[in-house]
Order: structure tokens, then C-alpha cells, then sequence
């Protein structure tokens, strides 16, 4: 089968299997063994199934388009040269527009027949495919005559399911994979099942009936109720489902769809200990929060569809003409245009709605308009009609990434989510929800102009910056891997920000096998200490040396430790390529190099809150010594996805021979026209976003490297002096500067400012509302109801009166007469003869008094 | 109505015909055994056979009067069948009660009585 028919089926597969699981939970979880436990079984099988579908799809996308070069993408080969001069480079310059990045090799042109209608139909198994346009995108090697300069990277599209279709305008279930769809699905689907095993060991407690401690009843003493065990693996199946939902989508309204479902999923996992009014609280506020950002999300799906009548990223059927529709990425970046961007002509003619009603005006012939307008657009562009459209666009959607991935101002949610079980908030916080944030800006990278870029670059600034401050005097364990979290997706927005489109996404992906580590580690600190507060914990390091040990790995991967220019745990290299994309773009735009100060000044305040962690609840000794002697290592379903992702948290981030690694990966799948940079002096000034491949320059490198190295080492030694040797004593710090302590403590007072502008107007607001309604709608409904009342006890009274008393009076006459004429009827034979001889008697007189004439006659 | 003398005609029939009717409806009337009840409902009807009779008998009819045929005497047959009927009905009524009440005085026979 080939290629492209493959891997979509594959990765389908891989993506329904766990809604399979959510149906089968979902009508026979109690049933599921004693007491549900069989859900573990079923979701885990799921899940660990999609995995091996997924590792399928990688070999099949690795068979089709080998990493193309070692020396092309893979970061950590650079590391090894140390000094490697970019064998494509045209000009030491920065004029970045005249770069170009390397063809991709010969052999790694897909296989994909490009679009006519003969190439498709054949090869289908299923007759739903018939009326979709199926065909491999494009072509790596020779593209006509601009393929000097830039290539299409390799990407398969097509359509499973067509919900609508009118006008332009199609919204189906489809699918566009390219090497960081293929990526993420064996991300995704790794993680979710080392959680789900995990999860088998730590949700034990639910298999049982549960008394809640933290929920006290009025009547004194603790809620108690059934194990909820086969509703988590329930939640956690569907969650999974929607997140690689998000990942395969080919176009934006599907990602809307699974970005909703992935926005409840949340809500059910928060708030799974709902009786508690903390899980419950937060649980709306992630939901609450995440639709704040979904609204500019539909602000920019309105603008795209409204302008330019597709929601797919590559090809598309037009449903209005049956022909093929160009895709976003197309548009924005078109090929006859060499993939630079441009304004697209929808978007243009859609701003100057003006001239072209003027245009229809002056000329009745649509046809004529229409070809009018079509002369006109360049012109148009030129005067810029459609930029703010465009950036209001890249704005809307990244609103809603800001959302889900915990930006600034939308962060408040991610560190309340922490209320629910620790499996979920390793889930939420690498693989699936913020994942989808930073995934979604990555996968819609083509479409961004740089003033979007620049405010994705300041928002991941301003939120590392934030997040890392607070994180430092957290007690809560998790609360300090939730703002790290934050901080870490504030590290890789700014990356994508400032256009390192591969350093970003790879710290995504080497984050998520990290960060899930980290928070595993602190599930099973937690299930071991009963408390999320470090200052109970301390020297559990002898005590639990699986979860002490991987933790550090996690830390180390975190701060991005490593051998500077030999070899390092994942984190380095991502974090590395980060560093040095900040600093290049520090280097070309100096009005903004604030940013680079915000990524070396986050990588020292990292440094320094991991192993303050680290230190306070591994090392030293016990704190609380009842906590100590209870302590125990977890089980080992709980340790061995530890030691697998510790595993990866350290090899995740190398190249292995032949180029295969992460980057080299993540490489092939580079938006068309993004290799180069771009200089604009659009609509927030002059810009100049660095072309990614500068970044591996010798002089950037080694300086980046070396700041990454010196700050984290900083970190390290300072936490290390605070908390491990204390020379320095944290209680003295934290008086020393008082007021910048209770400001951090107090978490910038943003929950607080939240409260006094948000919530507490929109209280007194429904209260005005609420007060409206019971005062002048209440008592008007209450008058009227109190006038019909009125007039029914009216009507009442008539039909007691009259009515009835009329139908009475008929029953009690006949009743009457009835009982009168019953005395007659006596039973004595000779009375009855009496009668009928008077009654003869009687009648044979009237009749002669009245009949006289007649019988006269 | 006036009554030749020396010749039978309908008239005298009828006479004796409403004396039978008169006497069973006082015999119905005035006994309290209901078999002379029964007796006084045989009497009523020959009364009335009487008077059939008498109207369908062309002897009796007047000169010049359509002759009624033997219409009378089929009547009267009819009657007497059906009082033979209604004889054998209310004594079988009768003895059933006299089984019942050990008695047949119709005053006792107040079972119906509203």
C-alpha cells in the first residue's frame, strides 16, 4: 500500500482506538472486572496499541523520506564538529531572504500522486473515501522554476468525512500529516501509556469505596463514597483521543472541535474529585479561562473563512466547483511566490470591500468585476490592505493557544489544574492539553507575519519570566512543576516568536518526556508522603531511590544539563537552539533584545527552582519525621514508567547515526518559505525574524551555549548553597527582600487583580441582574400570577354555584321523584289489581269525556 | 242500550261476557288465595272469550252485516292456549312460592315491593 494511503490509516487507526475505549468504559465500566479495574486493562491496551500504530506510521514515514543529512538538522552532530560552517550558507550577510536551505535529497520525494482525479479511488478499501480528494502532497525534489530557493516539505492531506459542505466553504474530518503529526502521535501516545500504567498503581485507592479527607461533611466526619476507577481511565481514553485529534486534523475546524473536546476532557480530569470545592473551582476556572482564549480563537477563524473560504491547511476539494481549492499554507505562502509570504488575495479583496463595491458600481458584469478586482489585488496589497486582517488572524488563533497552553494572561488556570490526580497533571501538562497550544502555533507557523511573531515571542517572554519567579518560592511540589511548566511553554512560544521553528516544537517534544517524568516523580513522592508540601519532605532520597534518582534526571533534563559541545540530557539541545535563536534575533533586532534576557535570566531562575526542589525533598535530612517513616518507594507499575521515561528524558534530544533524532525530523517537515528570514517594517515596526539555520553559526552557538551552561550552573550553585549546604539561609533571603518575597508568594497578585477586575465586577454585575430580577420581573410575574388567580377563584365560584348547582338540582328532583314513586310500587297482587281496574276505569272515562263527539258518531 | 225481549242477540252476550269479566276482576281482586286469583284470571279471560264469540258468530249477526267469518272462535282458541300457558306459568309461580313461603296468600307475596 503505498505511502500515502498508509499512514493516514494508520495514524486513523491510532487515533480511534482510544474513542473505542472511552465507548466501552463508558457502557461497561463498573462491570469491567471487580470493581472496574478491568478499565486499566481496556484504556492501557488502547492506548499502548495506538503506540504501536504509531511507531508503525514512523517507520513508514522514515521509509518514504529518510532524514536527509546529518549535518542538515541534527543539532547535536553541530554540537559534536563544534564548529560546523553551514555547508549551504550564500554569504556570511544577514540578509537572510537570498538564504536557502538544502534540498532535500533525491530520495526523499514522496510518493504521492498530485491531485488528479484519476490517482485516487483505486487503492480504497472503504467506500466513504470515494468522494474525497486523497493524494499525497507534494514533491521534495524539482518544483519548476522557483524550487531554487525553497521546497515544500512533505505533508499528506486528504478528507475522511465530509460534516458540510456549502458555498466554499467544507468542513470535514480529515487529516494532514507530515513528519511533526507523525512525531507527536508517537510523543503523545508513549506518554499517555507510561501515564496510564502509572496511573494503574497510583488510582488504586479508587477501586474501593473512598473517604475523602479534604471534603468534611456538616454533620462532622469525611465524605465518603464509590470508587470513581473506571471513570478516570474513561476521562483519561477520551482525553487521549481528542489531543491526537488535534495533532492529525487537516484543517481548523476540526482543531476547533478537538480543541473543545480536549477543553472538557480537562474539566472532567480537574475536577475528579469534584466534591471538593477546590477541584471543582478549578476545574471551571481551566474551562472558564480556556474559553476567554478560544473567543479570539473564533475571532480568527472568522477572519480566515471570512476572507479566504477554506479551513484546510493543504489542498482541498471546493465544494461549490468540485475542483481542487488551494490550502491556508498555499495561500499565505503561494509557490508561484517562491513561498514567501504574501497578504492572500481573499483576505486583500475582503478588506478593500470599498473599492470593490465601488468596482461593482461602475460595472453591472460580474464577470468583468471579477476580473477587475483580480488586476487590482496586487495594487491593494501593496497599499496593505488585508495586513491587519491577516494579523488579526495570527492573533485570534494564537489567542486560543495562549489558552490552552497557559500564556500570559491565561496562565492562572494551569497551576489550579493541580487538583487533580497527579497522572492527569503529568498528562495536561507535556503530552496532551498545553502541548496542543504550542503544536497548534507550530503547525499554523506558515500563516504567522512577523508582527504575530513578535507578540508570540513577548508573550512566551513575558511568561517565563513570570512563571519561573513564582515557581522559586512555591512550597507545593506540584505547584512548582505547574509555573515551571508554564514557564517552559513560555520558552517555547518565544522560540517560535523569534522563528526557531524547529527549536521550539523540539523543546516541546523533549519537554513532554521531562516534564511527565518530573511530575510522575512528584505523584509518587506524593503517594508516598500524603502531602504536596516540600517543607515536610527532605532526605526521601534514601528512602525512595527510583523516584529520587529518575527525579534528578528530570531536573538535569529540565535545567538542560550537559557536557557543553559534547553531550547533554534532551533538554540541552532544545534549550540550546532556543538560546541561540533568542540571541540571533537579540543580535538583529537590538530594541528587542529583552527577550533574550528573559530566556538566559529564565534559564538561570530554572536552574535555581528544580533543584531547590530537588534538594528540599531528596536531600538533607527529613523535615518532619513522621512523614519520613511513612514514606516508601512506590510500586513497581508506578517506578517502571519512571525509569522508561527517564530513559528518554536523557537520549530524547540526540541524533543517532544517520541523522535520526527529533530535529533531523522535525526538519523535513519545515513550512515552505520559513528556512529564510524575513525582514518587515510591517505594522509593529521594523522586524527582522532570524532564519533558523544562522542559529548553528559558530559565534551565536558557542555563546548561547555557554550562557545556557553559566546560568544553569548558577542556578544549580545558588540552590545548592540554599538548600543542600546552607551557606546562604533561604528564611534571611526571603527577609532581606520582603516585599518582592510576599509579591512572589502572593503570585504576582494576579489571581487577586483577576478577582478585583473580573470576577468581582461580574459578581456585583449579576447581582445588580439578580437584584433587577427578583425586585421588578419577580414581582410582575407574581402580580400576574396573582390577578389569574383572581379571576380563576371567580370562575370558580360560578361553576360552584351555577353550574353545579343546575346539575344537582336535575339529580336531586329525579331523585326525589324516584323515591316518591317508589311508595307505589308495594307488592301486594290485589292492590295492583285495584289500580289497573281504576286505571281501566279511569281511562275508558276520559276517553268517553274526551272522544264524546266521536263515538257519538 | 235497549234489549229486545224474546230474541238472543249480541247484546245479550256481551251482557254475560262483562259479568264474567267483572266477577274475575273482583275474584283478583278480593281473594287472598292465589289460586283463586288464578281462578279470577280464568274468568276475566273467558269473559273476553265470550265477547270474541259473540262478534265473530254470523248467527248472531244483524240482516245485512258483513258475517266476521270464523275469525271469533280462532281468536277465542288463541286465548284459551295462551290461558293455558299462563296457567301453567303462575302455577308453577305459585308452587314455588308456596315453597318458599309455606303459604300462597298473595298479601305475603310483597317480595317486590319498591
Amino acid at each position: 500500500m503505498p505511502t500515502e494511503n498508509l499512514l493516514p490509516l494508520l495514524l486513523g487507526v491510532a487515533w480511534l482506538i482510544p474513542l473505542v475505549s472511552f465507548v466501552v468504559i463508558l457502557f461497561f465500566g463498573p462491570r469491567l472486572g471487580t470493581h472496574g479495574k478491568g478499565a486499566a486493562a481496556v484504556a492501557t491496551t488502547a492506548i499502548v496499541t495506538s503506540l504501536a500504530m504509531s511507531l508503525a506510521a514512523l517507520v513508514v514515514w522514515l521509509a518514504a523520506h529518510p532524514v536527509s543529512s546529518p549535518a542538515d538538522g541534527s543539532h547535536a552532530e553541530g554540537h559534536a564538529a563544534t564548529t560546523v560552517e553551514e555547508p549551504h550558507r550564500e554569504g556570511a550577510s544577514v540578509e537572510f531572504v537570498s538564504f536557502s536551505p538544502k534540498a532535500k535529497a533525491d530520495g526523499a520525494a514522496p510518493v504521492g500522486a498530485h491531485g488528479p482525479a484519476g490517482a485516487h479511488g483505486d487503492e480504497h478499501h472503504d467506500d466513504a473515501h470515494h468522494d474525497q480528494a486523497h493524494h499525497g502532497e507534494p514533491h521534495g525534489a524539482a518544483h519548476g522554476d522557483g524550487s531554487h530557493h525553497a521546497t515544500k516539505p512533505p505533508a499528506y492531506t486528504g478528507d475522511w468525512y465530509t460534516l458540510y459542505a456549502g458555498g466554499s466553504l467544507r468542513l470535514s474530518i480529515g487529516w494532514y500529516i507530515d513528519s511533526i503529526t507523525v512525531l507527536m502521535f508517537v510523543v503523545v501516545t508513549f506518554i499517555a501509556s507510561c501515564i496510564h500504567f502509572y496511573a494503574a498503581g497510583y488510582m488504586h485507592d479508587e477501586l474501593h469505596p473512598v473517604t475523602d479527607s479534604e471534603v468534611q461533611l456538616a454533620g462532622g466526619g469525611n465524605f465518603t463514597r464509590e470508587g470513581r476507577f473506571h471513570r478516570f481511565f474513561q476521562a483519561l481514553s477520551l482525553f487521549c483521543f481528542s489531543m491526537l485529534g488535534i495533532v492529525i486534523a487537516g484543517n481548523l475546524a476540526m482543531v476547533f472541535v478537538f480543541w473543545e473536546l480536549v477543553g472538557i476532557c480537562s474539566w472532567f480530569l480537574i475536577g475528579f474529585y469534584f466534591e471538593r470545592h477546590s477541584a471543582s473551582t478549578a476545574a471551571n476556572k481551566a474551562f472558564i479561562v480556556n474559553r476567554v482564549g478560544d473567543f479570539g480563537m473564533l475571532i480568527g477563524l472568522m477572519a480566515l473563512w471570512g476572507g479566504l473560504g477554506t479551513l484546510h491547511f493543504g489542498e482541498s476539494v471546493n465544494p461549490a466547483t468540485g475542483g481542487l481549492q488551494p490550502g491556508l499554507f498555499e495561500l499565505v505562502r503561494p509557490e508561484q511566490n517562491h513561498y514567501e509570504q504574501q497578504v492572500p488575495a481573499g483576505l486583500v479583496a475582503f478588506s478593500a470591500a470599498d473599492q470593490v463595491a465601488g468596482l461593482a458600481r461602475g460595472n453591472g458584469d460580474s464577470a468583468a468585476v471579477h476580473q477587475e478586482v483580480i488586476k487590482d489585488v496586487p495594487g491593494w496589497r501593496q497599499q496593505g490592505y488585508g495586513r491587519w486582517l491577516l494579523f488579526i488572524a495570527g492573533v485570534g488563533i494564537f489567542c486560543g493557544c495562549v489558552g490552552k497552553s497557559a500564556q500570559v494572561p491565561l496562565f492562572v488556570w494551569l497551576p489550579d489544574a493541580m487538583e487533580g490526580p497527579t497522572p492527569v497533571s503529568a498528562l495536561v501538562h507535556s503530552a496532551t492539553m498545553v502541548a496542543a497550544g504550542v503544536y497548534l502555533v507550530g503547525r499554523f507557523f506558515p500563516v504567522l507575519t512577523p508582527d504575530v511573531l513578535l507578540v508570540i515571542a513577548y508573550t512566551g517572554g513575558i511568561t517565563l519570566f513570570i512563571a519561573a519567579t513564582i515557581a522559586v518560592t512555591a512550597n507545593d511540589i506540584k505547584r512548582v512543576l505547574a509555573y515551571s511548566t508554564v514557564s517552559q511553554l513560555g520558552y517555547m512560544m518565544l522560540a517560535l516568536g523569534v522563528g526557531g521553528w524547529v527549536a521550539g516544537l523540539f523543546h516541546l517534544v523533549t519537554h513532554a518526556f521531562f516534564k511527565s517524568l518530573l511530575f510522575l516523580c512528584s505523584g509518587s513522592v506524593i503517594h508516598a508522603c500524603h502531602t504536596n508540601d516540600m517543607r515536610k519532605m527532605g532526605g526521601l532520597l534514601k528512602v525512595m531511590p527510583y523516584t529520587g534518582w529518575t527525579m534528578l534526571v528530570g531536573c538535569l533534563a529540565i535545567i538542560g544539563a550537559g557536557v557543553p559541545f559534547v553531550v547533554g540530557f534532551s533538554g540541552y539541545y532544545s534549550k540550546d537552539a532556543i538560546l541561540a535563536q533568542g540571541l540571533l534575533f537579540a543580535r538583529l533586532n537590538p530594541q528587542h533584545s529583552i527577550l533574550y534576557l528573559a530566556v538566559a535570566g529564565g534559564a538561570f531562575i530554572t536552574a535555581f527552582y528544580m533543584f531547590r526542589l530537588w534538594f528540599m525533598t531528596f536531600a538533607g535530612k527529613p523535615r518532619d519525621q513522621h512523614v519520613f517513616d511513612h514514606a516508601h518507594e512506590s510500586p513497581r507499575i508506578m517506578t517502571t514508567p519512571l525509569v522508561v521515561l527517564a530513559v528518554l528524558a536523557i537520549v530524547a534530544g540526540w541524533a543517532f547515526p544517520g541523522g535520526l533524532g527529533v530535529n533531523g525530523l522535525l526538519e523535513q517537515s519545515r513550512p515552505a518559505g520559513t528556512a529564510a528570514g524575513l525582514t518587515t517594517a510591517e505594522l509593529l515596526g521594523t522586524i527582522t525574524i532570524p532564519a533558523e539555520h544562522d542559529s548553528h553559526a559558530s559565534d551565536i552557538h558557542v555563546t548561547a551555549t555557554l550562557t545556557a551552561f553559566v546560568t544553569a550552573l548558577a542556578g544549580v550553585l545558588l540552590a545548592a548553597a540554599m538548600y543542600l549546604k546552607p551557606v546562604i539561609s533561604p528564611a534571611a533571603v526571603a527577609a532581606a527582600v520582603r516585599p518582592a518575597y510576599s509579591f512572589l508568594v502572593h503570585r504576582w497578585y494576579v489571581d487577586e487583580l483577576y478577582h478585583a477586575i473580573f470576577v468581582k465586577p461580574t459578581l456585583a454585575l449579576s447581582k445588580l441582574i439578580s437584584g433587577f430580577d427578583r425586585q421588578v420581573i419577580d414581582q410582575l410575574i407574581n402580580g400576574l400570577a396573582w390577578v389569574a388567580r383572581r379571576l380563576a377563584g371567580i370562575d370558580a365560584l360560578f361553576d360552584r354555584i351555577v353550574v353545579d348547582g343546575l346539575v344537582n338540582a336535575a339529580g336531586t328532583l329525579t331523585w326525589n321523584a324516584g323515591m316518591e314513586l317508589k311508595r307505589l310500587q308495594t307488592g301486594r297482587l290485589r292492590q295492583y289489581v285495584m289500580f289497573i281496574v281504576v286505571g281501566t276505569v279511569a281511562i275508558f272515562v276520559l276517553a268517553t269525556l274526551m272522544f264524546r263527539t266521536s263515538l257519538a258518531g | 242500550m235497549l234489549i229486545a225481549v224474546g230474541t238472543v242477540s249480541v247484546a245479550h252476550y256481551l251482557i254475560v261476557g262483562a259479568i264474567l269479566f267483572t266477577a274475575g276482576i273482583a275474584c283478583m281482586a278480593v281473594k287472598r288465595n292465589a289460586l283463586g286469583v288464578l281462578m279470577g284470571i280464568e274468568l276475566v279471560l273467558n269473559g273476553a272469550n265470550l265477547n270474541f264469540v259473540a262478534f265473530g258468530s254470523s248467527y248472531l249477526a244483524g240482516e245485512g252485516r258483513a258475517s266476521l267469518g270464523l275469525d271469533g272462535e280462532v281468536m277465542a282458541l288463541f286465548v284459551i292456549l295462551l290461558a293455558a300457558a299462563e296457567a301453567a306459568v303462575a302455577l308453577a309461580i305459585t308452587l314455588n312460592f308456596y315453597n318458599n313461603h309455606a303459604t300462597v296468600d298473595v298479601d305475603r307475596a310483597d317480595d317486590l315491593r319498591g
